[in-house]
């Protein structure tokens, strides 16, 4: 427990999970990492507004605890995988939002050059291995992440984040029973917010809980309020203890919510107003946890409000980087297709 | 001092280059149903388990998305997978793995990448398994960007071209030919590559060029021995690689012959002979052509049970001999 004297463990001893793991300074580290993702969020959106990023784009605003809570126990040799939502991921793994922000902008000082853009957003340096544009499409990589950490002996382990939409796709159950069958450290982290695209879990999911398919595949399935950053973290720290002693892999149901529509050309007609606005206002995950951190004294109004600012100044100059950085040239249009050999 | 050069079949030549890579490079191993105590579907890796153990000769259950997928991941993360996938007919159960994930990964990510991943796609028909156990789908890979995709015709370079392919940085599909497996030819000791990207003039000719793939190489060689005798000199340009392919070793051949012949068994249209053929249409050599260019390929229909079928859905030597000589005797 880095930095808590005894006595300040035995006052948080009645606490919820993270109170107790984690100093304040690194919870109040995780807190301006939920709003660093918040807000980048919202300047894309922005930025796209303005014309500023073409294409498309999709928003994790309101998954921001379920990102921060599975990426809390991981090591920067830790990898994942991630989604078509993946920017939360993203910056929850250690990825700066300059060069995020850059990579939207199609720039050369971008993570992925300018050929990747949202979709593909990776930091390999980081160990975000990578978005993906395919629903399902990481799962089994991240399996093969898993087997070249054992086979390699490294000790890392590897999170595959996917969504709802994903526990349908066959590369998931293919993906979980090899993980199982081979006893990999491999996490597979089920975002689900309700929706695949418009499609409910209801009328697309033959189960109740995604975590119940963790049964076929011999491995636990836990589910946890994904708008609950302790909950979540919780979670994954014992999925990782799990997956560091060789035992094999976990399924962790984060249960969480868009506040945005699946893309940009979402008219949200498949929810309720009221549905979205009761989500909004009654569980926001950094309003959930900053309300947490308040009452255990870990922070007190100006310590947030410096946060807000150092935040919005981290975005304001992100963006102002991606704005001025140069892009690539036409005639480097073939460049990385294949590796360029002496 | 030369290495040892002994008579191997396709299948041992290939066996013997995955050993070779394994006993050089300890990140190299073997994925693929039934690879391990079984042998593989045609024996080719064989008894490689009983040598390296099951940690590197892995078994994998029937899935082969997800096993395309976690080839990729090992590759991306380190490692030197060879997949094996049981029949090439089965890459379509795994398109997604390698079209959208091996294929783009370097490139989406800007270069930060490589996915130095080798699969082995058992391919082509005549062996009386009909249509969903004999296709020849090179082509639909070869049209992928980021994608390397090689068809040796001899054993010397089946272990030759999986030697480069295990070194090559980036996804190497390699299509073998059932039918070759047990075609024998000298294969020599120890460690060698035969280039990816290069052509190879199995017969230097000077009245037709037949560019050949695969199994159609050694019948074209067949055809041209007894075209030799009624005077016509065929020259035999085994493509070997067709992404990225040789333009400069078939430009420089027509030029030589003033005839072009295109012989694949995959299905004929939108293949491999409609891209030479462009190729040379495009080229310099385009204006040395004293007739139109001819492919031979695989009949527009599945591959059928029946042998008789089966045999004629694809070109064999007597097509290959009427057709050049059709060609050089300016009969249309």
């Amino acid at each position: 427990m880095a930095g808590a004297s005894k006595a300040v463990a035995d006052s948080r001893a009645n606490l919820p999970f993270v109170y107790r793991q984690y100093s304040a300074e690194q919870l109040k580290q995780v807190l301006y990492k939920m709003y660093l993702i918040r807000r980048f969020e919202e300047g894309a959106e922005e930025s796209y507004m303005r014309g500023l990023i073409h294409g498309t784009m999709h928003l994790s605003i309101g998954q921001e605890a379920s990102a921060m809570g599975i990426c809390m126990p991981l090591g920067e040799d830790d990898q994942i995988t991630s989604t078509h939502r993946g920017h939360g991921h993203c910056i929850a793994k250690g990825a700066e939002v300059k060069r995020m922000f850059a990579e939207f902008f199609g720039k050369t000082t971008g993570y992925c050059k300018g050929r990747g853009g949202s979709m593909h957003i990776a930091d390999v340096a980081k160990g975000n291995l990578g978005a993906n544009g395919i629903v399902g499409g990481g799962i089994p990589i991240a399996v093969g992440a898993a087997l070249s950490s054992k086979m390699m002996k490294t000790g890392k382990v590897v999170v595959s984040f996917f969504g709802d939409g994903a526990n349908n796709e066959g590369a998931f159950h293919e993906a979980l029973n090899m993980a199982a069958v081979w006893k990999l450290p491999v996490i597979f982290v089920c975002e689900n917010n309700g929706y695949g695209m418009s499609t409910s879990t209801a009328r697309s999911t033959a189960v109740k809980n995604i975590a119940d398919r963790a049964a076929a595949y011999s491995m636990p399935g836990v589910i946890v309020n994904g708008n609950i950053f302790s909950e979540v973290a919780e979670a994954s720290h014992k999925a990782v203890e799990r997956a560091r002693a060789g035992e094999g892999p976990t399924l962790i149901e984060s249960k969480t919510y868009r506040h945005r529509g699946h893309s940009k050309s979402d008219r949200n007609r498949y929810r309720t107003k009221e549905e979205i606005e009761d989500w909004m206002s009654n569980r926001d995950p950094i309003t959930l946890f900053e309300n947490e951190l308040r009452e255990f004294g870990f922070i007190d109004g100006p310590g947030i409000e410096a946060i807000r600012e150092a935040v919005a100044r981290e975005i304001a100059d992100g963006i102002e980087f991606a704005k001025v950085s140069p892009s690539p040239d036409v005639r480097e249009t073939g460049n990385y297709v294949y590796t360029e050999q002496a | 001092m030369d290495a040892m050069v002994r008579e191997l079949s396709y299948a041992q030549a290939i066996q013997e280059a995955m050993a070779v890579a394994m006993d050089m490079d300890e990140r190299v191993f073997l994925m693929g149903e039934d690879i391990g105590v079984y042998g593989g579907a045609f024996q080719v890796t064989g008894d490689l388990v009983d040598r390296f153990g099951t940690e590197r000769v892995i078994d994998t259950p029937i899935s082969e998305l997800g096993g395309a997928g976690v080839a990729v991941g090992a590759a991306l993360t380190g490692m030197r997978p060879i997949f094996e996938f049981q029949f090439s007919d089965f890459a379509t159960l795994a398109m997604e793995q390698i079209v959208n994930q091996a294929a783009k990964m370097r490139f989406m990510l800007g270069g930060e990448v490589s996915v130095p991943v080798v699969m082995r796609f058992p391919a082509g028909s005549g062996t009386g398994a009909a249509a969903q156990h004999s296709q020849s789908l090179e082509a639909w890979l070869g049209h992928v960007p980021g994608l390397k995709v090689i068809q040796p015709a001899t054993p010397y370079d089946a272990k030759g071209m999986l030697l480069a392919a295990v070194a090559d940085p980036d996804p190497v599909m390699i299509f073998e030919h059932k039918l070759l497996y047990k075609a024998k030819g000298p294969v020599p000791e120890g460690y060698y590559t035969v280039p990816i990207g290069k052509a190879d003039i199995r017969r230097e000719g000077r009245d037709l060029t037949i560019v050949a793939t695969s199994i159609m190489v050694q019948k074209a060689l067949d055809a041209a021995a007894t075209l030799e005798a009624e005077g016509i000199d065929v020259e035999v340009v085994d493509l070997r690689t067709i992404r990225p392919m040789d333009r400069q070793t078939v430009v420089d051949s027509v030029k030589k012959t003033s005839r072009l012949m295109c012989v694949y068994e995959a299905v004929k249209t939108l293949g491999i002979g409609a891209e030479v053929s462009a190729m040379i249409a495009e080229s310099e050599a385009f204006d040395y052509l004293d007739a139109p260019i001819v492919r031979l390929g695989g009949a527009e229909t599945p591959i059928p049970y029946n042998p008789e079928l089966e045999k004629a859905t694809v070109p064999q030597v007597p097509d290959i001999i009427t057709a050049a000589r059709d060609l050089v005797k300016g009969v249309r």
